[in-house]
């Protein structure tokens, strides 16, 4: 296969800097949308070894961390329901709402418990047949269509006490989002691998047609990411603004198919509240009429009181790239990774919980 | 939670398939993978799905660079 020898290459990763560095005239930030990506360039020493004139910012590309303190709220209401178990990915769990976690609800009794896979909480239902129980769909679109099939197969067996309550979170929009903010000057975007196994690299056309941004992506090893960073450094030299693939042995440019079929067919696009961006129109997901009885909020009123986020916590700022956790007076100081006071420092992929690990 | 590691399938049955893991076996759904897999090919596996096949090639040096994670992970 073309280029394979190039990623065996030990050399390859010092090679690469060389060439970056030649190429790299004026200042430069390109984003890395994903937070696998941001952790990925931490462990990897990545932001040392690059030119001065390239600054690496972090975007909003971790799911638990965009999830919106009113999303937070929801599920924390919903612990507190009669007779109901709420099964989530693990992370959720330590995530601070407006005055509680799903965690504190848990030690004052609440039945929460961490699932690996959308099928554990499916299995939950079928154990506790006189039990509600409900899944937390967070996610971007790498997960959303595990949940979509777990609905499918809950509709289709019939297992009538199998909810989630959709959170998901669709990331072209957001990369919009941001752009159309104008707070934040980006010349590149390093776009998410496995989002786009799922949606394919032609999602990414708005954003670089619309607003001039070149958006390569990127694999998780650090030659991955360098040469995306040397693509994007190439087109901005040449000023284009094209989309690429770096990662050509898992993503193409029209996306899983079959992933996407069933998506559309289980969900459908709605607005949707995103930590640090607001409301962005079209970037959430909801059931479709046909699967609309699966979404608990059409069983229980889940409204909850205006939020109240830390006053102190900068976790918004961070996600939409327009600070870093050294600007958060809270950073190191009072919020580490064992007592987290937003969802940046709680989750392995958050820029807080990445500086925290990885910066000195 | 978006950490998606390749695994080597060992076993495939009606809709899930064995893989490999650095010693791990895990049984893994194929719902809304892209091709069927045979045994022996990488797939990409996401929150207990496999959605992606790929190259055997490839997925050898993915697969070293995610098991020093994985190391650096379990060891935490
Ligand atoms: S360091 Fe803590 S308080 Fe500060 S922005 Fe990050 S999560 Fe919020």
């Amino acid at each position: 296969m073309k280029h394979l020898d190039e990623y065996r290459d030990p050399q390859l990763a010092g090679k690469l800097i060389d060439k970056i560095k030649a190429l790299s005239r004026r200042p430069v930030r390109l984003m890395e949308v994903c937070g696998t990506h941001t952790v990925s360039i931490f462990r990897s020493g990545i932001r040392s070894l690059l030119p001065p004139s390239i600054t690496l910012l972090s975007g909003p590309g971790c799911p638990v961390c965009v999830t919106a303190t009113e999303e937070i709220d929801k599920f924390i209401k919903l612990g507190q329901q009669k007779d109901t178990i709420v099964a989530t990915f693990g992370d959720l769990v330590r995530v601070p709402g407006s005055s509680s976690s799903l965690q504190k609800e848990r030690a004052d009794g609440a039945d929460i418990r961490v699932v690996y896979s959308t099928f554990d909480a499916l299995d939950i239902a079928r154990r506790n047949p006189s039990r509600t129980v409900v899944f937390l769909a967070v996610g971007f679109e790498t997960t959303a269509p595990t949940i979509a099939a777990a609905v499918k197969e809950a509709k289709k067996e019939r297992i009538d006490n199998f909810y989630i309550i959709p959170a998901h979170k669709i990331i072209p929009p957001a990369m919009e989002a941001l752009l159309a903010g104008g707070e934040l000057a980006i010349d590149g975007f390093i776009c998410p691998g496995h989002v786009s196994v799922i949606i394919g690299a032609d999602a990414y056309r708005p954003v670089a047609d619309k607003y001039h941004i070149p958006c390569v992506v990127a694999g998780f090893e650090p030659v991955d990411i360098l040469q995306t960073i040397y693509m994007l450094l190439s087109q901005i030299e040449e000023g284009k603004a094209a989309v690429e693939i770096q990662y050509r042995r898992a993503v193409n440019f029209t996306g899983n198919e079959k992933a996407l079929a069933l998506l559309s067919e289980v969900f459908e696009t709605c607005d949707a509240p995103w930590r640090g961006l607001g409301t962005i129109p079209d970037s959430g997901l909801r059931l479709r009429d046909n699967y609309r009885a699966l979404d608990i909020e059409t069983k229980f009123d889940l409204t909850v009181p205006r939020t109240q986020d830390h006053p102190g916590c900068s976790c918004g700022d961070i996600l939409r790239g327009v600070k870093t956790p050294l600007d958060c007076a809270l950073y190191r100081k009072v919020c580490t990774p064992s007592n987290p006071y937003g969802p940046c420092m709680v989750s392995t992929e958050g820029t807080c919980a990445a500086y925290y690990k990885y910066h000195d | 939670m978006c950490l998606a590691v390749p695994m080597q399938v060992l076993e495939l049955k009606e809709n899930t398939a064995v893989v490999d893991m650095g010693g791990t076996r895990r049984a893994v759904r194929l719902d809304v993978i892209d091709r069927p897999p045979t045994v022996g090919d990488y797939v990409i596996v996401h929150a207990g799905f496999a959605i992606h096949c790929i190259d055997e090639e490839e997925a050898k040096i993915t697969l070293q660079y995610f098991e020093e994670i994985f190391a650096d992970e379990t060891s935490r």
